[in-house]
């Protein structure tokens, strides 16, 4: 077996996590931007309005930038999945693989077409056929999205397959079963308004900018206009889908959920911390220490949120290890002690397989055994309950910054859009200036919900059957510090080469 | 009143829009080219073959032989981490 330790985990982890990082500084642009200029050139094919296909230009030409650089930047993360993590990429097997090469084939070569015809179709094409192409571009890109997250919900939410151990890989059973979860779908809405969002952020905080700089306004009004409408509604739509995945997560992670929260001891009819501090006196789940110095709650809400009921029980940490707490259903939840116990029959059970397979004897028992503790596989690899408890003060601190994050948006795009229409917007520079620092919010929001949804859910790379230790290859730690660094300074340099050329065509401005 | 533009699909030809795409591209457009070509010259002709093998083609040839090497790794690091 190869050398494994702490070290070689955590700086694949974080390599992981860098890479993907990085690539959502671009992909939520792409989303954002790629129907904020569908519906302002939507607007000229209406109207006629050359002003609105100014517009609309100028933002395809940010569009393309950010396109451009950011193009690719994903597949460094499927470099990984076979160097880094080799096991997990096995043993995933089709599973994972189908959506991403349904995403590679359909998707982006339907983003690559029309988007030729979008940037070199000018005068080309009839207006309506254009126009069509530029949506064609985003649909493309967001079906893009949903493939990348039907895969990524899967791990969150294993469905549709069955492990096969003669193979040692999850075959998939049910494709629908993959593509409809729950889950994929409300990530997909959910991940996909969040792009939405920052794109209108980007939009108006722009538009702000040429304001300030009392050029253009024409111009920047009408980006502001769609912006703030697009914002908006945005905002608000992914209020509700966010209350969606408080859902699924209280259902299917209820330790994430724990984590978000804070809550150690659970409760029935447990609040939603609106405000507080964590206590970093507190170093165990088990300790007595107050897991807060202080918090402000919504009463019930985290309960409504969670169960759909204001005063169902929702477990705590504590309450996860332990087992035994109350749920709808009436079955009794597993302690993390009852789960290890099958997670290593499990393996047991995989192991003597293997060996009686060699043997030509019959597999038939073992294979039982294993189809009957499949589903906590995972917890065989794991030693003592802290290890099923991800980092609760950055998961915590993720979560809630960025639903104030997205309150702030909710209340600055309202204000906005009122001002817009009282036609006050072009002199009240105060909100020019608001709008246009609150762009970088949208980025840090986005980041956020990723370190949520990803942090949160740790030690498993796909939920309750296959921890980080598991999943990652035996390689030497260096080389991975060296590849990583390697990542820095590449996306560094993508990222520098982004601000730069953008910043530049801001200035230049919309006269193209 | 109906643009010029209206009738231009009639006489569309895919290889003339991507021949005069390229040629007329502008200073913007030719930037982004290069740093397009650059980034994927970089990361498939050096970053994938030199720092991202595959790891498992790279032990192995078989499919059967890589399922054997995942399921041995599987049951080893089992006693490894679960005490």
């Amino acid at each position: 077996m190869e050398l494994l330790n702490s070290s070689l985990i955590d700086w694949s982890r974080a390599q992981f996590a860098m890479t993907a990082g990085y690539h959502w500084l671009f992909v939520p642009l792409t989303l954002g931007l790629g129907v904020i200029m569908s519906i302002m050139e939507t607007i000229y094919v209406r109207t006629g309005d050359e002003a609105w296909k100014k517009t609309a230009k100028f933002w395809q030409t940010i569009f393309g930038i950010n396109f451009a650089i950011g193009v690719a930047t994903g597949i460094i993360l499927e470099f990984q999945f076979g160097t880094n993590w080799s096991n997990y990429s096995w043993f995933v097997g089709d599973i994972f693989g189908a959506p991403l090469a349904i995403e590679g084939i359909v998707a982006f070569f339907l983003e690559a077409t029309f988007i030729s015809i979008m940037f070199f179709g000018w005068n080309r094409v009839s207006k309506k056929a254009h126009l069509t192409a530029t949506w064609l571009t985003i649909t493309g890109a967001t079906l893009s999205a949903y493939w990348i997250l039907v895969a990524n919900a899967w791990m969150q939410y294993p469905v549709g397959m069955e492990f096969n151990p003669d193979t040692v890989r999850n075959e998939m059973v049910d494709f629908w079963a993959l593509i409809s979860s729950p889950v994929a779908i409300n990530k997909f809405f959910h991940t996909v308004l969040s792009g939405w969002g920052l794109g209108a952020s980007f939009a108006v905080g722009i538009g702000a900018w040429y304001l300030l700089k009392k050029r253009d306004v024409d111009f920047a009004l009408k980006s502001i206009k769609v912006g703030a409408i697009f914002g908006l509604v945005s905002f608000v739509f992914l209020a509700v889908t966010g209350d969606g995945s408080g859902y699924h997560v209280a259902q299917k992670q209820p330790m994430k959920l724990a984590a978000m929260e804070g809550l150690y001891e659970g409760q029935h009819g447990a609040g939603l911390v609106a405000l507080g501090m964590l206590n970093p006196a507190k170093k165990s789940y088990n300790d007595d220490v107050n897991p807060y110095i202080f918090k402000i709650e919504l009463p019930k809400l985290l309960s409504l949120m969670g169960y759909r009921d204001a005063n169902a029980f929702v477990p705590g940490v504590k309450d996860i290890v332990d087992g035994g707490f109350p749920v709808k259903s009436g079955e009794t939840p597993l302690s993390f002690e009852a789960k290890k116990e099958k997670g290593k029959k499990a393996v047991k059970a995989l192991a003597n397989f293997q060996t009686v397979k060699k043997e030509g004897r019959d597999t038939s028992e073992y294979e039982q055994a294993l189809k009957e503790n499949y589903a906590y596989f995972g917890y065989g690899y794991l030693d003592k309950p802290e290890d099923i408890v991800p980092n609760v003060p950055l998961t915590f601190y993720s979560f809630h910054l960025m639903v104030m994050i997205g309150l702030y948006f909710i209340l600055m795009f309202a204000i906005v859009w009122y001002y817009h229409g009282k036609k006050k917007m072009e002199t009240t520079r105060w909100l020019q200036y608001v709008a246009l620092w609150s762009i970088p919010l949208a980025y840090l929001a986005g980041q956020f919900g990723w370190i949520v949804a990803e942090v949160g859910r740790q030690p498993w790379t796909i939920q309750d059957v296959l921890p980080v230790n598991a999943a990652v290859s035996g390689l030497a730690t260096g080389n991975v510090v060296i590849t990583f660094m390697l990542f820095v300074l590449l996306f560094t340099a993508l990222l520098i080469a982004e601000i730069t050329i953008m910043v530049k065509q801001i200035k230049k401005g919309p006269e193209l | 009143m109906k643009e010029k533009s209206d009738n231009t699909t009639a006489n569309f030809n895919w290889f003339r829009m991507f021949w005069d795409g390229f040629t007329h591209m502008s200073k913007l457009g030719k930037t982004l080219w290069i740093v397009v070509i650059v980034k994927l010259i970089i990361m498939f002709a050096i970053l994938k073959p030199i720092f991202f093998p595959d790891f498992l083609s790279s032990k192995y040839k078989s499919e059967t032989d890589i399922g054997n090497y995942v399921g041995e790794e599987l049951v080893d690091r089992s006693d490894t981490f679960n005490k």
